[in-house]
């Protein structure tokens, strides 16, 4: 006992424990837990992921069929070679229509409560036959035949291989818009996001992370303050955010909910996999994370209506760096993916 | 109108206000973990008398901004920070759908009766 509370050791401790929470980003052992990956993929008790089913939802995800024009599938826009969204400032739709807003990934879809920017599809169910039967962007029918076009679900019938695969996925319930909507959900929630060297070095893996994105830990969660929006698993509090962009043709959240705050406000996209996901914002105004950082660091651009969580930063060169590098940190390792066969009888 | 009988009347009126006023409640609801809380506990749903209020709470270190556009209530309390509060009188019976604009999870009902 003697030897434990010595001032000589004593002292020593306090240093250990500064710099331990210097090295931590200030979190202790049990704020970092509120990052940790949740047990298991959230899934509606209607539409529990099966093989079957996550399979079908592939085979639909991947089919141009699924577009009026037979030309676009939802992969043309969620590119799994591209972070599961396009590259592009904002999406490319029917007849090469250029469309107000960014492609957003579907990475980590399962753990979102609200979908699209303006959040409103209340489950992925909801969402998955809004981008198909939209006009602007794959322009389908899905039930109707209207003269010149073949429904889909038409089309889907017509082939033996889709109508085997509903009945294996989904025993008596036939192709309908509805299991069209919970085949294609499956499989979104089958994206995930694998172990990034943040998740690992959460784990005990200290090696992960480079001094550079500690530091931008640190930065995130004080003097940034980006965890006030971008928090938890998914780095995201699923809310909703005017963030100062210069974008006054979008009203955002305010089409849904009229709420003055919700004036030009937008979902807080997820952080994960955000090195794989440029460009950034709804309007994809920036093209790099470090783009992104001087936006916040100036506390926006277009002042009307700002969320109160946006301020100027004062952030050094050094900063910026170690904040874009921390970002950087919460990609992970990604795994190929195969192109499904899609049944051409 | 007999003198006697204005001044009962201005008594009784007197006595009903301070009864009501007497009676009225006010209920505090927390905002806490991206949840409305009452008494430390999530809640979904409270109810009330008519006349009571609802105190909003902010105990979350980051904004919320308490809305309701129910035909029973609408309005909009604005963004606020943790420590601060906001109060709403419920003066007429009916259920009220209570959101935070920002965290749209966060969801309860006010059923006054």
């Amino acid at each position: 006992m003697k030897y434990i509370f010595s001032p000589q050791h004593w002292r020593r401790g306090v240093w250990i424990g500064l710099a331990f929470i210097l090295m931590t980003g200030a979190s202790t052992a049990a704020e970092l837990n509120t990052y940790l990956r949740p047990g298991a993929i959230p899934q509606p008790s209607n539409n529990l992921m099966t093989p079957n089913r996550v399979k079908l939802g592939k085979m639909l995800f991947f089919d141009p069929r699924l577009s009026g024009s037979n030309w676009i599938s939802c992969a043309t826009c969620h590119n799994p070679a591209m972070g599961w969204s396009d590259g592009l400032p904002t999406a490319i739709g029917h007849g090469q229509k250029i469309l107000g807003r960014s492609t957003p990934t579907i990475l980590n879809s399962a753990y979102q409560p609200l979908f699209m920017w303006d959040g409103h599809a209340r489950s992925l169910e909801k969402q998955a036959l809004g981008p198909i039967e939209n006009e602007g962007e794959m322009a389908q029918s899905i039930d109707n035949d209207n003269g010149k076009l073949i429904s889909l679900l038409a089309e889907l019938k017509a082939l033996k291989g889709y109508r085997d695969a509903f009945e294996v996925a989904y025993p008596g319930e036939g192709i309908t818009k509805k299991t069209i909507a919970k085949a294609l959900s499956s499989f979104e929630r089958s994206i995930v996001s694998s172990d990034a060297p943040f998740d690992l070095w959460i784990k005990g893996e200290k090696q992960t992370m480079s001094n550079a994105a500690l530091r931008g830990f640190t930065l995130f969660e004080g003097k940034a303050s980006c965890v006030k929006c971008h928090s938890g698993f998914n780095f995201t509090d699923n809310g909703f955010h005017n963030i100062g962009l210069e974008d006054a043709t979008d009203a955002g959240r305010y089409a849904i909910r009229k709420v003055k705050i919700l004036i030009g406000a937008f979902k807080t996209p997820t952080l994960r996999d955000v090195a794989l996901t440029a460009p950034y914002m709804h309007n994809g105004a920036y093209s790099t994370l470090a783009e992104v950082v001087e936006h916040y660091n100036l506390g926006g651009h277009a002042t009307e209506n700002l969320s109160p969580n946006i301020k100027k930063l004062n952030l050094t060169a050094t900063e910026k760096t170690d904040l874009v590098e921390f970002m950087k940190s919460l990609t992970g390792e990604i795994t190929p993916v195969t192109y499904p066969v899609l049944p051409a009888e | 109108m007999n003198p006697k009988h204005l001044a009962n009347s201005i008594l009784f009126t007197v006595i009903i206000m301070f009864s009501t006023t007497a009676l009225a409640e006010e209920h505090l609801i927390a905002q806490n973990s991206k949840s409305f809380q009452l008494s430390g506990s999530k809640v979904e749903a409270i109810t009330i008398k008519v006349g009571d209020t609802i105190r909003f709470k902010n105990e979350d270190p980051f904004f919320h901004n308490i809305f309701s556009l129910s035909d029973l209530k609408t309005f909009d309390l604005g963004s606020f920070p943790k420590g601060q509060s906001k109060t709403v009188v419920f003066d007429k019976a009916g259920t009220a759908e209570v959101e935070c604009a920002i965290h749209p999870e966060m969801f309860m009902e006010i059923i006054v009766q």
